[in-house]
């Protein structure tokens, strides 16, 4: 397997000693094939390192499924998988991301999250200390979420194939009576808002990949929102007429993603954009567009104009929130296009970005 | 062509390559210095694919800011706009703004050049 | 950013369009040479806030919108085969070949990768003894002394797995080319800042004798281009046509001497093809014959490829300024961000791409109704 980083935060090695693997796994505890077979290695495996980390009465008991009481109402459910490369990046990881990512996506639909499962496609090879810091990060993010991992799954495949880890999570959640979020249901005078600065997650990654590394202070924003947009939702309830996490391809991808559904226009002031001038600064560097750039801890909110002090008030007074900021509002000019307007005072007009935005010396 | 910014140089390693640490506004690069001789800790450079081009006349900067926060201020004060011209043509700079037109510099470089040109 | 953020004040910004704004009696067409330059422009609007009698047209300044497709189609090649890691700037990722690009030879097993800087492709041929890594030099004169010094390097330190695929091209030639091409409108140019960094002005003077026009150097944030913009009108109103320099606090007159020096030992003129344009006479480089053992054209020989543009395609006239991008038949229709025929809509300082991106082909009115089909063709 590749040389890949490993840089592990909140490590925390497991006392392989009554380990019954084939190898001498004091030498180089390693995943190898057994693990995802079923058998004495993959219940150590479970037994030794999940059960410890995801701690919860439905997942002890270890049959097939997971059995678990829900209150009557509509329920919302999610899946995500994870891949990212390196696997560990300032401030988060795989395992953060893959609780985090689908708690965001249930919470962003008005849903409260409360079930996750858990599927890993694991290489042969790949260090076991690593997938104790990842599993140690999927119960600190989980439990500071308020979720519980019910259920899970590790295949392992060969060497050469899997990139080391891979995670699937799936999540339920039960959605807030009254609340009917979409990104179809943005409205003309819609005041739309984001919670915090854009750009951290992406340019975090972007600083550990290869071949274009800097040095900065800049880390993943990777959190989960369900604390924040339940305060929000708590402020001003059906007045929240959509929301969405802005993850792969940005602010960008996600406002024109709602433009389109809603059949709307969008008009966002690029001076009130929140951004660090250390992700401003990379993307100088780099010749990005923080608007592109990836964020995992971040929502964008459309709400009534009535509704739009309050909804403010609430962010900022949550830790996830403090640097919220009103950016724009809907207009029925331009249907399905976002225009921004810049500091020159000029308009122009932010397309989605195709395929992944790369850096550029030109 | 040519995205090239502005960073401050931190720190200056010597080695087979000169090599700066340079700050952009908070994110550290290092950078090859082997075209900027003459630039130390403390300037700042334009840099371009990892490769300082020019030091920052910083001084210049200044003179340039100030230039242009002054265009368009008077504007209220103006009667005509023969007025308006004429002012914004006395701002202009002759051919050769710091003079090297006439000195011998051009020879020296024109050498230099003349074989990766080809010509002239 | 200290230096960067001053060059982009709003307000400062709109009072110096005013000024040009009351400097303009005649229409004016001004080119800025620079793809940088076009992207800056479009980006933030400036030619929204020039008058309406002053063109800006987009010149052929997008390295990579002028590699000709021959040597992309060469650099496929490469980067398909086994036991190499080939090297590229994020630009000339996706710009389209005869039958793919390199993110797709990347998408089927090719080890292509992102670099930063040439320096990060010669530590990979030393991490990587066993595999040969290639560069894809591309770029204006801005990034020679950078790819100089990375062959200048490899040949110091021996290495016998590192080699570069050279495309470079050079700016005078070019601004000739578009002044003695039959249907030119230029009247002025706005000179590249940072490849005058580098090369310094005093190669101007005598082609603004020649085609009696005005060049001004000139920067990249919004004040230095309305500055650039600004000089060049007063000199057209006047009918002057000299050089003057507009980037003081970076460009000299005679530019980088220590980079010129390694330019002259590592790199010579060479005719070379523009694609959309053709052969510009002694508008490029190639490396030297001291360092030729470091052309990958050379050491890889690459034959029977077939190179073919697509036929729709006018990147050339665009990059001569000929005519816009939206002029283009198959602008937005055949052509767009998503299945771009040319280079021009690939980069993202390709006028083409700008426009598009940008909004440009849209009058206010037309954006209120165009919008589905914007959509349309971007999500394609």
């Amino acid at each position: 397997m590749a040389e890949k980083s490993t840089k592990v935060e909140n490590s925390s090695s497991p006392d392989f000693s009554n380990w019954s693997c084939p190898l001498p796994l004091a030498d180089y505890p390693t995943i190898v094939m057994g693990h995802g077979g079923g058998g004495k290695l993959g219940n150590e495996l479970v037994e030794h390192l999940f059960l410890p980390a995801f701690r919860n009465p439905a997942l002890e008991n270890l049959g097939d499924a997971a059995v678990f009481e829900l209150s009557p109402g509509r329920i919302a459910m999610s899946t995500d998988s994870f891949v990212v490369q390196p696997l560990f990046f300032p401030g988060g990881s795989i395992g953060a991301l893959a609780v985090n990512g689908t708690v965001n996506d249930l919470a962003v639909s008005g849903a409260e999250p409360k079930f996750l499962s858990v599927g890993f496609i694991l290489e042969e090879g790949f260090p076991l200390a690593q997938l104790a810091a990842i599993v140690r990060a999927m119960a600190d993010a989980a439990a500071t979420a308020a979720v519980r991992i019910v259920t899970g799954d590790t295949k392992v495949v060969e060497r050469g194939h899997g990139d080391g880890c891979y995670i699937n999570t799936a999540g339920i959640g039960l959605l807030r009576p009254g609340i009917n979020v979409g990104p179809h249901r943005a409205e003309v005078g819609d005041v739309v808002l984001v919670s915090g600065t854009i750009g951290d997650h992406g340019m975090a990654i972007m600083s550990v990949r290869e071949g274009l590394e800097f040095e900065s202070q800049i880390r993943s924003d990777c959190a989960a929102l369900n604390g924040l947009i339940a305060d929000v939702l708590d402020a001003a309830g059906s007045d929240v007429h959509a929301m969405r996490d802005p993850t792969r391809g940005g602010l960008a991808s996600t406002l024109n993603e709602i433009a389109t559904s809603s059949n709307v226009g969008i008009e966002i002031d690029e001076p009130s954009l929140p951004v660090r001038t250390e992700v401003q600064s990379a993307c100088e560097l780099l010749g990005l567009d923080p608007v592109y750039v990836a964020n995992e801890g971040k929502v964008v909110f459309f709400v009534a104009p009535d509704a739009a002090d309050r909804v403010l008030a609430a962010l900022r007074a949550h830790p996830l929130g403090s640097e919220a900021a009103r950016i724009g509002h809907v207009t029925a000019q331009h249907p399905r296009m976002l225009v921004a307007r810049t500091a020159m005072g000029a308009n122009r007009v932010i397309a989605t970005q195709i395929g992944e935005q790369l850096p550029r010396i030109c | 062509m040519c995205l090239a910014i502005p960073g401050r140089v931190e720190e200056i390693i010597e080695g087979d390559v000169r090599i700066g640490r340079v700050n952009f506004g908070g994110v550290v690069k290092n950078v090859c210095l082997d075209y900027v001789p003459e630039v130390v800790v403390g300037d700042y450079t334009i840099v371009h694919v990892g490769f300082a081009l020019s030091k920052i006349d910083e001084k210049s900067a200044l003179e340039t800011l100030e230039l242009f926060e002054k265009m368009g201020a008077l504007e209220e004060e103006l009667a005509t706009e023969e007025e308006a011209f004429a002012r914004a043509a006395n701002l202009q700079q002759s051919p050769c703004p710091d003079g090297s037109c006439e000195h011998a510099d051009r020879d020296q470089h024109a050498e230099v050049t003349n074989s990766s040109r080809g010509q002239k | 950013m200290k230096y960067l953020t001053e060059f982009r004040n709003g307000e400062i910004a709109q009072r110096m369009a005013r000024e040009i704004h009351q400097l303009t009696t005649r229409p004016w067409k001004i080119m800025e040479v620079c793809g940088g330059q076009t992207h800056s422009i479009i980006r933030n609007g400036i030619d929204q806030m020039l008058p309406a009698g002053i063109e800006m047209i987009h010149g052929p300044g997008c390295p990579v919108c002028v590699t000709p497709l021959g040597l992309i189609d060469k650099a496929l090649a490469i980067a398909a085969q086994p036991g190499v890691i080939f090297c590229s700037f994020g630009d000339m990722l996706r710009v389209p070949g005869t039958d793919r690009d390199l993110f797709q030879v990347k998408g089927s097993g090719g080890d292509v990768r992102i670099v930063y800087s040439p320096l990060d492709a010669v530590e990979l041929a030393v991490k990587n003894p066993d595999k040969q890594v290639v560069f894809f030099g591309v770029g204006f004169e801005t990034t020679a002394p950078a790819n100089a010094m990375s062959v200048h390097l490899a040949k110091r330190r021996g290495l016998k797995n590192f080699s570069v695929l050279v495309s470079h091209v050079l700016v005078p030639p070019a601004i000739e080319a578009i002044m003695n091409s039959p249907d030119n409108k230029v009247q002025a140019f706005l000179a590249a800042g940072h490849v005058c960094s580098v090369m310094g002005f005093w190669e101007y003077p005598p082609i603004a004798d020649k085609f009696q026009i005005p060049i001004v150097v000139t920067g990249f944030e919004p004040l230095d281009l309305l500055d650039g913009i600004r000089r060049a009108v007063i000199q057209l109103e006047q009918g002057q046509h000299h050089v003057e320099n507009a980037y003081e606090r970076i460009v000299t007159y005679g530019g980088n001497l220590p980079a010129q020096q390694l330019l002259a030992e590592v790199f010579e003129v060479t005719d070379r093809a523009w694609r959309g344009i053709g052969v510009i006479p002694k508008s490029g480089w190639r490396l030297s014959e001291p360092y030729r053992a470091f052309d990958a054209e050379e050491r890889f020989q690459i034959t029977g490829i077939h190179t073919e543009e697509s036929p729709l395609c006018k990147a050339g006239d665009v990059l001569r300024g000929a005519i816009k991008p939206a002029e283009c038949p198959a602008f937005g229709k055949e052509c767009t961000p998503r299945h771009p025929l040319g280079a021009t809509m690939v980069s993202s300082e390709g006028a083409c791409a700008a426009y598009f991106n940008y909004g440009r082909f849209l009058s206010a009115e037309d954006l209120a109704n165009a919008g589905a089909a914007l959509t349309g063709a971007v999500n394609g």
